[in-house]
């Protein structure tokens, strides 16, 4: 598996990209953290106890874009997500190789501090996870942990705002989190992602449990929010994927491994409109055009 | 095999039908012992209180009920006394109380905090298992057992005079708090256990420290369930005999205790002392005394039920 070109960075980016020149091997040369990749992994493995469910993937998520993930189930597109703000350090036997950077630095070292890293790339879950406090609690609670002192009340006017649920809840902030319906409750839950002003958002099939309306809106808010943060997307829709993103990473399950275990791989990551126009893998294009997976 | 696929199938509708009710019902029996034997139980200790000369007739609700209380309020009033009339639990009463708060103040910290450790902070091995399995079996250990325990280590401190405590209040509730102690951490890990990983998961997204999490999401929601396992605990301490027979509390005192270091008897301990004398006026009074015993219990686990209803409705964990 060879890496992709190098990805098309925004037009806002100081350097532009080399193209055609062949991806710079595992050890990046170090670029300045403005224009490289806001997050990275290379050669990236990671085991659950001793079954691997990912195996040497490397991928560099460009800033200010949006990242999408598509592949079958079981292809470890969460496993992914769940490296780069290190809440597999969660999962009990969950164990990863290789390099994994954030601006430049690594982040599984263990002088990395988990906690801070958290707070710069923000993560919605794929089921909406309100706490059981109010609506207002909700966005305010990750502002003030983290020592927000400007006015309380305007950021959670603003974040509810970008999140396109502030008409809904605006007469009932004091009531719980838990009282929306499911759709409302993951706008909460991104409007409480946006409230810690992260870095990168990570977002696991947000839209899964939403209904058509309520997915546009997010998509809208995605649109919207690609100027100032990088946003990693998992779906099962490809045509989100193609709405939305910039790049597409299709992860696949490897199947001729000796030991039977299917292990996720990095199929194909490249330009969401070449990948879904033009895709270099077979198992790619019969993954898009819905003949696997 | 070769008969058709449909015939494979033996829904037993009878059967699954009757099984529902029939498991009900039995369900329902096993509530009913539980509520006879307890109302029998307190109507016979009424009736007991009531067999007095000149009472009225078991119907007249209204007179029996303001002569109980008046009975009730001149034992609370009272102190121990040789003769009938004049006979009460004042003493025992202020001493369980201060009982209460004492192991309170030392048992629900302490309780709390070891069961937070257990299960937030310490690493998932083999001496977690160790302390794991020894709380539960403390947890069956005979309470004369705690008694011999607190005779030795805080009446007489093994023999040190100057740590000792003797039989005074702090000496009772330390002893009681220990007793206790493993009924709180066990309920405490329990409610602990039940707060879901997505609500932690969410909180650590945001950038929260471990603590933070803990103080403002798993304590809160688990708060319901550490203060039922606590109030378990608590009623079981204040009914509590055996081991405040060993640790001093059986001398009959006739003034209230002045501090914590005082000396102490306690409502049980008194109750047993009247129940031991043979005429049937002090078997009144024993179950006069009783009665207000089950009382102070009832409404210690109406104020858990009150702060628990309480808490839930503000933050719907
Ligand atoms: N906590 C865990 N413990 C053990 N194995 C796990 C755990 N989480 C995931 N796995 C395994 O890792 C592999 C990848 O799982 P992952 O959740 O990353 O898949 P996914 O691509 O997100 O799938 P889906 O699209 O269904 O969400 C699976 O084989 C799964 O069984
Ligand atoms: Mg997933």
């Amino acid at each position: 598996m060879s890496l992709p070109e190098i990805p098309v960075v925004s037009a806002s980016s100081k350097v532009p990209a080399p193209s055609g020149v062949p991806a710079p091997s595992p050890a990046p040369a170090p670029v300045p953290p403005e224009a490289g990749p806001v997050l990275a992994a290379y050669h990236l493995s990671v085991w659950y106890g001793t079954s691997l469910a990912l195996k040497d993937v490397t991928i560099e998520i460009p800033r200010n874009q949006i990242t999408a993930l598509i592949g079958p189930s079981g292809c470890g597109k969460s496993t992914l997500l769940r490296c780069f703000n290190r809440m597999n350090d969660l999962i009990p036997g969950a164990r990863t190789e290789g390099v994994i950077l954030c601006d430049g630095k690594e982040i599984t070292s263990p002088d990395t501090d988990p906690v801070a890293l958290r707070r710069r790339i923000g993560m919605v879950f794929q089921k909406p996870n309100p706490f059981p406090k109010s609506i207002h609690e909700n966005v305010a609670w990750g502002a003030r942990i983290n020592g927000y002192r400007g006015n309380m009340d305007d950021l959670v006017e603003r974040s509810l705002r970008r999140a396109a649920l502030w008409d809904e809840v605006k007469d009932k902030l004091h009531r719980s989190g838990m009282d929306l319906s499911g759709g409302q409750q993951q706008r909460l839950c991104i409007a409480r992602t946006l409230a810690v002003e992260p870095e990168v958002i990570l977002m696991d099939e947000p839209c899964s449990a939403l209904d058509p309306i309520s997915t546009a809106r997010v998509e809208d808010l995605m649109d919207d929010l690609k100027s100032e943060y990088t946003i990693v997307i998992v779906t099962h829709n490809m045509q989100q994927a193609r709405r939305v993103s910039d790049m597409t990473a299709c992860l696949m399950l490897d199947e001729d491994s000796r030991d039977k275990n299917r292990i996720g791989v990095i199929a194909e990551f490249s330009s969401t409109d070449l990948l879904f126009t033009n895709p270099k893998d077979p198992r790619t294009e019969a993954y898009i055009t819905g003949r696997i997976g | 095999m070769s008969r058709p696929a449909s015939s494979l199938y033996e829904p037993h509708r009878r059967i699954r039908v009757l099984a529902g009710p029939v498991f009900g019902a039995a369900c329902f029996l096993a509530t009913l012992t539980g509520v006879v034997v307890l109302s029998v139980l307190l109507g016979s200790i009424i009736a007991t209180v009531l067999h007095r000369p000149g009472v009225h007739p078991w119907y007249d609700v209204a007179s029996n009920t303001r002569d109980l209380y008046e009975f009730l309020k001149a034992l609370v009033t009272r102190v121990r006394s040789r003769d009938p009339a004049l006979a009460g639990f004042r003493i025992g009463i202020v001493g369980s109380l201060w009982l209460l708060v004492l192991v309170a103040v030392f048992a629900i910290p302490v309780g709390i905090g070891a069961a937070v450790f257990l299960e937030e902070y310490a690493p998932p091995g083999r001496l977690r298992r160790v302390i794991q399995t020894n709380i539960a079996n403390l947890a069956g250990v005979p309470s004369i057992v705690y008694g011999i325990l607190g005779l030795a280590l805080f009446v007489r401190a093994f023999g040190l005079n100057r740590l000792a405590l003797g039989p005074t209040l702090w000496a009772g509730g330390l002893t009681l708090g220990l007793l206790i102690l493993p009924v709180i951490v066990i309920a405490t890990q329990e409610a602990l256990r039940t707060v879901p990983s997505s609500l932690r998961q969410a909180a650590l997204a945001l950038g929260a420290t471990h603590w933070q999490v803990i103080r403002d999401h798993v304590l809160p929601v688990a708060l319901p369930g550490i203060l039922t396992g606590t109030i378990l605990g608590l009623s079981r301490a204040i009914g509590e005999t055996a081991p405040l027979l060993m640790v001093g509390a059986a001398g009959s005192i006739l003034r209230l205790p002045r501090g914590p270091g005082d000396r102490y008897t306690a409502l049980p301990v008194e109750i047993y002392n009247y129940a031991k004398e043979p005429s049937a006026e002090f078997s009144t009074i024993a179950a006069g005394g009783i009665l207000i015993l089950v009382v102070l219990l009832l409404s210690m686990n109406a104020v858990a039920i009150f702060i628990r209803n309480r808490y839930s409705r503000s933050v719907r964990g």
